[in-house]
């Protein structure tokens, strides 16, 4: 044990430098690459007259911020989701929860014309919580009752269903393409601080509640029996994740759309390091995620630049093929 | 803090009162229980009789349909969760660990009804789990992956965490099944050992009737959803309530050894000979 906690820790001291090695490379490239001393300097000593710092300040630092919450949310939400369903194929995409989110912001947007900003995460979460429950629903209606496979199943079924909804939309609404883009596929393009603000309260709470209840989801992920002669509340634990769940994923969805696969395979890598219990999934998932999401935004920049790749598509093209390699390291 | 005899003390009562359970329909059927403190009761009846059902029941698994469970003489499924977790653990049928634990934070998580938020992993904690570790004979797997384990030693595990757990009660749903016979008895030793040395209050359900006779202090047999009779197993442990409960007809032998009671099935063959 001692060993395994020393390794721990490090692993800790590992993901903070590569969490600081991934914001600085996403402040630094982009189409226009700055050099570091003058991005440090752009914090400590801002010069409204450079234009270097001016991008820095005004333009990558909010999104670095919020691919780093975002990047965090989703690992930490997906690992949640897996450990209470035992579903190493749980994560907010597959059961429908960023598309369900993503659809309930668009048409709130076109229905109220003046959208204000404000009420943009609670759209979502509201979103968000509507699709889990259809998706949970319909997977306890089917004979057998909440099984993976039966979780899979409707969650696949209600992702594509509000996937072609969204399309639709998209295609009767040529003019907002770039704004719809954030809501197809995910992307940091269109975000901006004061969705930030809005989020952030949210976002700490999400977290900090995720971490408290850390202990009580490597229980749960021995089965509701074993968790129940230890002492949980089954029931009333798993309303309490699942909101937990919610908010987090509805702010993701607030910021950037419904950037699929980080909840999926971060937690994988993470268990692949500090094996299965929570109390330490939970603080790596965050740290990950958000050194994941800000080298995939840094690559959907700096590709085929001075163009830009929407970030939910190399979200999918990264994480897919290191999801099949980490079944193939597992199934071994 | 001494290392050993620090072992809680039975004084502790668990009863039912005309309890009902069941999912849709009710499967146990009005139970009047005594769990006897410090021995080691031990459910059997044939499938389907409700004697898993019960355990769970008492386990807080499943809610009564109606009637109670009473701890200490209060309803059990009123009490805090974790307030009942720190006197009774259960160890449930068929348990699967998360792939990736090893055998010491398997055991470890037995320690969550004495946590809390601002009470992190105590030396009690860790003292509890060596100890339980010691007591299950797993210390040599403490850092093995429960996946990398034979069938016996994650029993053992498992035990090892219900342990950890400290309670003065310890519910087991068949934590025999599917292992080698002598990984049984090795197993039943084990949970003797608890509740004539250390006084805790076991309740097993056992499949193996031979086993269940040699090693119950009190013996509890079920007939559709109901106690058809219980005792010593010197008292019910007889042809006749073999043939009530199970429709088996056997006989009941003594062994000249042990003295322990053993229940040989009737085959045709030996109706046959007799006749």
């Amino acid at each position: 044990m001692s060993r395994a906690k020393w390794l721990s820790w490090s692993g800790i001291a590992v993901m903070l430098g590569l969490l600081l090695f991934a914001f600085i490379w996403h402040l630094s490239i982009g189409t226009k690459t700055i050099p570091i001393n003058e991005l440090i300097s752009s914090f400590y000593a801002y010069n409204e007259d450079s234009f270097n710092h001016l991008i820095i300040q005004e333009l990558r630092l909010p999104r670095a911020l919020i691919a780093i919450c975002v990047g965090a949310c989703l690992a930490v939400s997906g690992a949640l989701m897996q450990g209470v369903t035992r579903n190493p194929l749980a994560d907010p995409g597959l059961l429908g929860m960023l598309t369900g989110a993503a659809l309930a912001v668009v048409y709130w947007s076109t229905l109220v014309s003046s959208a204000s900003l404000v009420w943009i995460p609670l759209v979502a979460a509201i979103g968000a919580f509507i699709s889990a429950v259809i998706v949970w629903g319909i997977a306890s209606r089917v004979a057998g009752g909440i099984t993976p496979l039966s979780l899979i199943l409707s969650g696949s079924a209600f992702t594509a269903f509000t996937g072609a909804l969204l399309a639709i939309h998209h295609l009767l609404d040529q003019q907002t393409f770039e704004e719809m883009r954030t809501w197809l596929v995910g992307s940091l393009l269109a975000s901006n601080l004061t969705t930030l603000y809005w989020c952030l309260p949210w976002i700490i709470i999400g977290l900090i509640v995720a971490i408290m209840l850390a202990p009580s989801v490597t229980a749960l992920s021995m089965g509701e029996e074993v968790a129940t002669g230890l002492g949980i509340n089954i029931n009333r634990r798993k309303w309490q994740l699942l909101a937990c769940v919610v908010i987090l994923t509805s702010v993701s969805v607030a910021l950037a759309g419904p950037l699929g696969f980080i909840g999926l395979v971060i937690p994988h890598v993470v268990r692949f390091w500090v094996g299965a219990d929570y109390r330490w999934i939970i603080p790596y998932c965050i740290l990950l995620g958000a050194a994941y999401l800000l080298f995939v935004d840094t690559l959907a920049r700096w590709l085929i630049q001075p163009h830009e790749v929407a970030t939910g598509l190399i979200t999918i093209l990264i994480g897919a093929p290191l999801f099949i390699w980490l079944v193939k390291v597992r199934v071994r | 803090m001494p290392l050993t005899n620090q072992q809680p003390i039975s004084s502790i009562s668990l009863t039912t009162c005309d309890l009902v359970v069941g999912y849709s329909t009710p499967i146990v059927k009005g139970v009047n229980l005594t769990i006897q403190p410090g021995k080691m009761s031990i459910l059997i009846g044939s499938n389907g009789c409700g004697k898993s059902t019960l355990l769970k029941c008492l386990a807080r698994v499943l809610p009564p349909i109606s009637g109670q469970v009473r701890l200490n003489g209060k309803p059990i499924h009123q009490q805090p969760a974790k307030q009942v977790a720190k006197m009774m653990a259960l160890l449930p049928q068929g348990p699967i660990a998360p792939e990736g634990l090893s055998v010491k934070e398997l055991v470890s998580q037995g320690r969550y009804p004495h946590q809390s938020f601002l009470k992190q992993w105590s030396k009690e904690d860790e003292q509890a789990v060596i100890q339980a570790m010691q007591q299950a004979n797993i210390e040599a797997l403490a850092d093995r992956s429960i996946s990398d384990l034979s069938g016996g030693q994650r029993q053992r595990c498992w035990i090892a965490m219900v342990l950890a757990q400290q309670t003065d009660i310890i519910l087991l749903d068949e934590p025999t099944t599917y292992l080698d016979l002598k990984v049984q008895v090795d197993l039943l030793n084990l949970l003797q050992t608890l509740a004539h040395q250390h006084q805790r209050t076991l309740v097993v359900v056992l499949h193996e009737l031979n086993l269940a006779a040699t090693y119950a202090d009190h013996l509890i047999m079920m007939k559709e959803g109901k106690v058809y009779v219980q005792g010593t197993p010197e008292q019910v442990f007889n042809a006749e309530n073999i043939q009530a409960v199970f429709g088996l007809t056997a006989k009941v032998i003594r062994d000249p050894d042990s003295e322990a009671l053993l229940c040989i099935p009737t085959t045709q063959r030996s109706a046959q000979v007799v006749s």
